[in-house]
């Protein structure tokens, strides 16, 4: 069927801001969506809160409304845009419940707008639980059975028909409490029991326990005329109880027969087709590792990250054919763009082994816990390719960025057998690490299979790298062993650890016997077919097949790995943007990289694309191969900045800024004495290796001070001490994170914090736009609110700012990014940080002026000069309007976090408000962040000391709203001294009703809950504020925030939004 | 043990000896399903071929009791890497194993997608497996050049016919070297299957009265089984329903003056799109043929093509006009690969009234 030719003008529909759950997947399928839909001709308009993305670029839509993501303002948007239909499945579950809540208040049918991709009858019956059921029932797939029960003997009853175990989820507990796995009727009565006494309705859902069953995914596409096809299946290392975001994932699955893999895949295809989808759909499935009894566990009637994961594993553009089929193509007619020659019905092939791995926050909540369960808790997620599965998982873990290297990274060798038992029955993110060493103790496959349901053939694969390891502690290295070694992924650091040798010397044994790196290439079809796409993986003792090229100047551009904290999509969005912009030079360009979620591995981005880990060894091999004419490393965050010094080593060229001067901005003495050479003032401070130089450092300074290691991203390990115990703690904390790099202390100065972006060609300077962040100094600035143009400093500093800029980025030799940070304080500008690469910052702050920095850097880098790209050096004047990047953080996915801000980040993504007023912008913010008040008008108030003055003034304001102030004693003492009426209310050691009955008893709109500074965090607050972010309640930890958030309170007038078209912004 | 892999271009791979030991030459093919290696193993069809696997882990899940046939058929196995520990609750053995019991010879750890990309590039090719060190490619190329590989129909078919009690229709299929699952496809539908040698007369299927015949899939060059061909013709003749899955098919055109040709490398996985030219829809397929009909050479008013390949527009079904006859080049009984298409065996009881 040809296309829909009524389809003119598509509204796509976004996912928002990065939280756990719901990542950088949908950039990649958003972006190819676009890019495929305006491929067609068609007008795109196109809604995103999110300023990092690359599909909020006014390259990828007509228009671009960064703007909150509510029926308000998709109805608004509508009514000014008049698109003819709206595409919800690309944007997760966010676009989708949008769309849906669209369509069934009738605005759609009203305004002649279609859904397109899939209808909204589609969505519900794949949603809805009870419809979802029902469907299910209907055709005859299974889904667990459950029943909500009110008394123990109906719950036994049901207990008995379905068969033990049974998992109790009572309702309305917080955080889970109460449930549990009933495996006998003993157990079902005491736990059923308590459950209904806890759940505040009295209802316990009983349910058949398929936990340790095999977890196994379905990616199918479907079109208008009915033909449907996989484009993969996966299966979770992790059996059924690990939500698929956090297991370890293989493509396609490894321990299914034919019989158990066409079974489901029939049902698959059953499903997809019942609920009449057209797009593409991900259906998950529980399989009983003994029998083939089976029951779908989910269905997911849009792109997914899953989609994602099945696309960069197949090289089946999934987003890209999702969006033909929504304008009526169907798949024999979709052309397959990876080999050209085949169409979109053809089933993709695999001839590698796909192993997906999380990536989990669990460095930078240290206090969390690391318990894996059916509530997601990764960042993000890295990915590997190999013809063996022990290699693609050691290229997996090499890829995570978080020191770790082999099964060996994590010591667990003074467990005894018992406790190494007792922690496999624990599911959390070092678990294969514990079955290596396991296996090392000679505990039995059996015995670890009964532990972890983990299926022996995985324990067997562990098992091979185990016994490798053990080879090359005790064998000759000879080449044979090398090879085998190789064959199996182990990097040559581990090799030379464990031989005892030399890395070069490994590398050397390698290359004299031939044992080097062979790329193959991702193809769709199994070779099959000729392919064009040059997409391609590492394999040792193969053919290279990496076509060679030598006409055009090659770069080199590294990405930046798994989205973590501190290392998120905006560094995708640099590599990207940079990437084309050499392209456009006439560079033939190369992108290394490793996470499946991103737009730079999507196969058309880059001329080359090598899906492979980011360690010196894996580049080095791709540099051997392709001689490139140079690298860029200023784009990829630090993940990319960290290989500079081996790129020299291996005699790539760095282009732009030179190492040395990276160097320079890192090293603090070196970088005071530039600091001193451009007469530019910093914070007083120095450089330590141990706790008592630092402690020594500390008291000279006078406390507070500010403890961090050097060469991190993020403000990782970042903390403020106030006294010598504090040190103790933090340097403590820094050396577990195994830095080989120095430790910096500074003086805490506070004051007003300011953070540029620009451009240097060695002479001249861009600046963009200044920052101003609300929060004061002290909190990480990724995680505070970022106001363009900045709005409190005066001309002068305005002017000084540049001066700084100018001469730093000068002194630095900086060609290309420069990311400042400064603290003003009165007229005084200190310089707190210097980054001479591109920064966070960098996608906001190019949207909001119009200023392309990405590619504006990359000529510089090329050569050219900023005058002769058509601008005047210096500040920029200010956009005509203001532009706020508010932080979102996922505090309620991590249990046992802190969500109390400080230097170190903690946010997971970030989202914009702009308008042509602060206040407007600063609401938008705050909506799109899902900060949306009043509810209840009730808040509870809790403030450290220091902070009562302003809590005063602040509560004041909030009073006069008609907000119910309640607050633990000192506050409460403080607010009513000064006039404000507030409610004391006792601390929760103290007798019921206290603060955490209130905040249990869901009538809170917001905490603001400052905790005292130091190492010693009261453990109360810590509780508070856990337990409010666990029930849906805002929290706030800075006086700075509150004041923006009732400020944004007060400017009630601004109800209809004025939307802004990015793309129109010069 | 090394083995090596010689092929008719004089390209060698070097691997590790699976299964037997013994030399063998044979025709060199890949199939491209990641998973269903014993239904691979199993398949008539592959008689007279060596088969490599392009999925690289083969022998994951062990041995099932999925077997196509009684004993596995291809002359050589190549593949990857085999597991050295199955795990599947229905696994009763290696892979390994099986493939010493069943005496294949075979090679592992060899870089099977340059091999396939050897044999994409330069057509299907002969080849060797050898575990002699010291092979002569002097004395093994003109060898390999020469060799064919004959009627291998006479080594797959039964040998006497027999019949599947049941109490539907009574279906005669002629056993070219039938999978299983054609005879439990049709077993599962009611049909009583009497199973015919590839060599019975036509008149004596006739004599039997079935309600329907079925052609099934089987090996080599369809244009060599000149004397079932002209059994076919005689069947044509008759009333009889007809469904005919790959070999089958092939033959009942030529029955029928079409023509066959060679496919430079064949198609073989579980991934191939073909079209209903009547209805437009696309199914997913299992495939495994190295010629095809030349639709062309059919003449219209005898025989329409029903179904075609997606990718390459090769002929993948056949209508025959005016009779109850349709044939397909794919495989609707699956195993290994999807089950899409199983629909077929429905239209084809349809034809023969129904479910009695």
């Amino acid at each position: 069927m040809p296309r829909n030719q009524e389809i003119k003008k598509v509204l796509v529909i976004g996912s928002g801001p990065i939280v756990i759950g719901q990542a950088a997947e949908f950039d990649y399928a958003g972006t190819q969506a676009c890019r495929s839909l305006k491929e067609e001709g068609l007008e795109v308009v196109l809604l995103n809160s999110n300023p990092a993305t690359i599909m909020t670029d006014k390259d990828i839509a007509d228009r671009v409304y960064i703007e909150p993501l509510t029926v308000e303002v998709v109805e608004q948007l509508i009514l000014k845009e008049r698109p003819d239909s709206v595409l919800p499945t690309l944007g997760g579950q966010a676009g989708l419940n949008l769309a849906m809540e669209l369509e069934e208040a009738g605005f759609l049918k009203e305004n002649h707008v279609r859904l397109i991709g899939t209808t909204a009858e589609t969505i519900k019956k794949a949603e809805d639980r009870l419809e979802f059921k029902a469907t299910m029932e209907k055709i005859g797939e299974p889904v667990a059975p459950s029943l909500v029960v009110e008394n123990v003997d109906d719950g036994i009853a049901f207990a008995e028909e379905i068969g033990y175990p049974v998992v109790l989820r009572p309702a309305y507990t917080l955080g889970g409490s109460g449930g549990g796995i009933a495996h006998n009727v003993v157990e079902m009565e005491e736990i059923l029991a308590n459950g209904l006494r806890l759940s505040r309705v009295g209802q316990v859902l009983v349910e058949r326990c398929i936990a340790g069953w095999k977890e196994i995914e379905y990616e199918v596409m479907r079109d208008s005329a009915g033909n449907c096809i996989t484009v993969c299946n996966m299966e979770n290392v992790d059996p059924v109880g690990v939500h698929t975001g956090d297991s370890i994932v293989v493509a396609p699955s490894q321990t299914l027969g034919d019989k158990e893999y066409q079974m489901l895949r029939t049902s698959a295809l059953n499903i997809i087709s019942e609920l009449n989808i057209t797009g593409g759909c991900n259906v998950q499935y529980a399989l009983h590792p003994d029998t083939f009894e089976y029951c779908v566990i989910e269905v997911n009637p849009r792109v997914s990250r899953s989609s994602a994961l099945a696309s960069k594993a197949t090289g089946y553009p999934i987003a890209k054919v999702a969006a033909k089929i929504a304008l009526g193509y169907t798949l024999d007619e979709i052309r397959n763009a990876v080999t050209k020659k085949t169409y979109a019905s053809f089933e993709p092939m695999l001839d590698y082994c796909v192993v997906k791995m999380p990536r989990l926050p669990f460095d930078k909540f240290i206090s969390a816990k690391r318990t894996l369960t059916t509530q997601m808790k990764a960042t993000g997620e890295v990915m590997s390719i190999c013809d063996n599965f022990e290699g693609a998982l050691m290229k997996a873990i090499r890829s995570l960025e978080q020191h770790v290297d082999c099964l060996l990274s994590y010591d667990f060798s003074h467990l005894s057998c018992e406790e190494i038992k007792e922690e496999l029955r624990k599911v959390d993110d070092r678990r294969i690490w514990m079955i290596a060493e396991a296996l090392r103790k000679g505990i039995s496959y059996d015995e670890i299979y009964e532990l972890t349901q983990i299926d022996k053939w995985f324990i067997d694969k562990i098992a091979i790298l185990v016994e490798m390891e053990e080879a090359l502690k005790t064998r000759e290295l000879t080449p044979e062993l090398l090879k085998e070694a190789k064959r199996i992924e182990f990097p040559d650091n581990v090799i030379a650890r464990l031989t005892g040798k030399e890395e070069r010397e490994i590398h050397d044994m390698r290359h004299a016997n031939g044992i080097v790196a062979a790329y193959k290439m991702v193809d769709t079809c199994a070779a099959e077919f000729a392919a064009e796409t040059p997409y391609y993986y590492s394999v040792f003792g193969s053919e290279n097949e990496a076509e060679h090229t030598q006409n055009r100047k090659k770069v080199l551009v590294l990405g930046s790995g798994p989205i973590r904290i501190g290392q998120g999509i905006e560094f995708d969005f640099c590599s990207v943007h940079c990437t084309w912009a050499f392209a456009r030079e006439g560079y033939e360009t190369i992108i290394i990289n490793n996470n499946p979620e991103t737009v730079s591995t999507d196969f058309d981005i880059a001329d080359k694309l090598y899906f492979e880990p980011l360690t010196p060894e894996d580049v080095e091999s791709i540099v051997d191969l392709e001689k490139p004419d140079g690298a860029v490393v200023q784009f990829g965050g630090q993940t990319a900045i960290k290989l500079t010094e081996a790129l020299m080593k291996m005699g790539v060229p760095i282009l732009g800024t030179a190492a040395e001067d990276v160097d320079a901005a890192e090293d603090r003495e070196l970088f005071d004495a530039i600091l001193a050479k451009c007469g530019i003032p910093r914070p007083k401070g120095d450089t330590v290796y141990t706790a008592e130089e630092a402690k020594e450092v500390a008291n000279r300074l006078g406390y507070p001070v500010l403890v961090r290691p050097s060469y991190v991203l993020g403000g990782q390990g970042m903390q403020i001490a106030i006294n010598d115990n504090d040190i103790d703690t933090f340097i403590g904390i820094i050396n577990r994170i195994a830095q080989d790099h120095p430790i910096l202390v500074d003086k805490y100065l506070v004051g007003k914090e300011i953070e540029v972006d620009a451009v240097c060609d060695g002479e001249d300077i861009l600046i963009p736009g200044i920052m101003e962040h609300i929060e004061r100094a002290g909190i990480h600035s990724g995680d505070s609110i970022s106001v363009y143009p900045a709005q409190s400093i005066s001309e002068v500093t305005k002017r000084k700012i540049e001066e700084y800029t100018r001469r730093l980025a000068r002194a630095l030799h900086v060609i290309g990014m420069i990311n400042i940070q400064f603290i003003v304080s009165g007229e005084e500008v200190y310089v707190i940080e210097v980054n001479p690469r591109s920064s966070r910052t960098v996608p906001y702050i190019s949207k909001v002026t119009g200023i392309p920095i990405v590619p504006l850097a990359t000529k510089v880098i090329t050569g050219h000069k900023i005058k002769e790209l058509g601008y005047t050096p210096g500040l920029q004047r200010p956009a005509d309007y203001i532009a706020i990047k508010m932080p979102v953080f996922s505090f309620e996915k991590i249990r046992g976090a802190d969500i109390s801000l400080g230097p170190e980040m903690k946010s997971t993504g970030e989202c914009l408000g702009i308008a042509s007023t602060f206040n407007e912008a600063l609401y938008k913010a705050f909506l799109g962040a899902g900060i949306n008040l009043p509810k209840y008008k009730n808040m509870i108030m809790t403030v450290r000391d220091g902070d009562k003055a302003e809590a005063v003034d602040i509560g004041r304001r909030f009073e006069a709203l008609g907000y119910r102030i309640f607050a633990t004693r000192g506050t409460a003492d403080a607010l009513k001294a000064a006039g404000v009426k507030a409610i004391p209310i006792n601390k929760i050691e103290q007798e019921s009703p206290n603060l955490m009955d209130l905040i249990l008893g869901h009538e809170i709109d917001l905490v603001i809950d400052t905790p005292p500074q130091g190492a010693d965090r009261s453990k109360d607050g810590f509780i508070i504020r856990r337990n409010a972010i666990e029930t849906g309640v805002n929290v706030l930890t800075a006086m700075d925030t509150a004041r923006a958030l009732v400020l944004s309170l007060e400017n009630t007038d601004i109800r209809k939004l004025t939307l802004i078209d990015i793309a129109q912004v010069q | 043990m090394k083995a090596f892999l010689i092929l008719e271009d004089g390209t060698v791979f070097q691997g590790t000896s699976i299964g037997s030991a013994r030399e063998m030459i044979s025709e060199i093919v890949f199939n491209t399903s990641m998973t269903g290696y014993l239904e691979v193993l199993t398949d008539p069809s592959y008689a007279g071929q060596a088969v490599v696997m392009t999925y690289p882990l083969i022998g994951n899940y062990g041995i099932t009791p999925d077997m196509e046939s009684k004993k596995a058929w291809p002359d050589g196995y190549i593949v990857r890497e085999l597991s050295r520990m199955p795990s599947n609750f229905r696994c009763e053995g290696t892979i390994q194993e099986f493939l010493v019991r069943q005496d294949i010879p075979g090679i592992a750890g060899l870089d099977t997608r340059a091999l396939t990309k050897l044999l994409r590039e330069k057509g299907t090719m002969n080849g060797m497996i050898t575990t002699d060190e010291s092979y002569d490619l002097e004395e093994i190329l003109p060898k390999l050049h020469t060799y064919r590989m004959g009627d291998v129909v006479s080594e797959v078919t039964c040998s006497k016919k027999y019949t599947l009690e049941n109490n539907g229709p009574k279906v005669a299929l002629m056993d070219f070297g039938a999978k299983n699952n054609i005879i439990k496809s049709l077993s599962r539908r009611g049909c009583e299957v009497t199973v015919y040698p590839a060599y019975t007369k036509a008149k004596e299927i006739i004599a039997d009265h079935p309600d329907g015949i079925m052609l099934s899939n089987g090996p080599g060059d369809p244009a060599d089984c000149t004397s079932i061909i002209e059994e076919l013709a005689k069947l044509y003749q008759t009333d009889i329903p007809i469904f005919a899955i790959c070999l089958g098919h092939q033959l009942m055109a030529l029955a029928n003056g079409g023509k066959t040709y060679k496919l430079k490398y064949g198609h073989r996985g579980g991934n191939h799109p073909v079209k209903d030219l009547k209805t437009g829809r696309v199914y997913i397929s299992s495939q495994n043929h190295g010629y095809a009909v030349d639709a062309q050479s059919l003449d219209p008013a005898v025989a329409v093509p029903a179904f075609e390949n997606v990718n390459d527009r090769t002929n993948e079904g056949i209508t025959y006009i005016g009779k109850k006859i349709f044939t397909v080049q794919f495989h609707p009984e699956a195993c290994p690969g999807p089950q899409d298409s199983g629909y077929l065996f429905d239209r084809f009881m349809d034809m023969m009234g129904g479910t009695k």
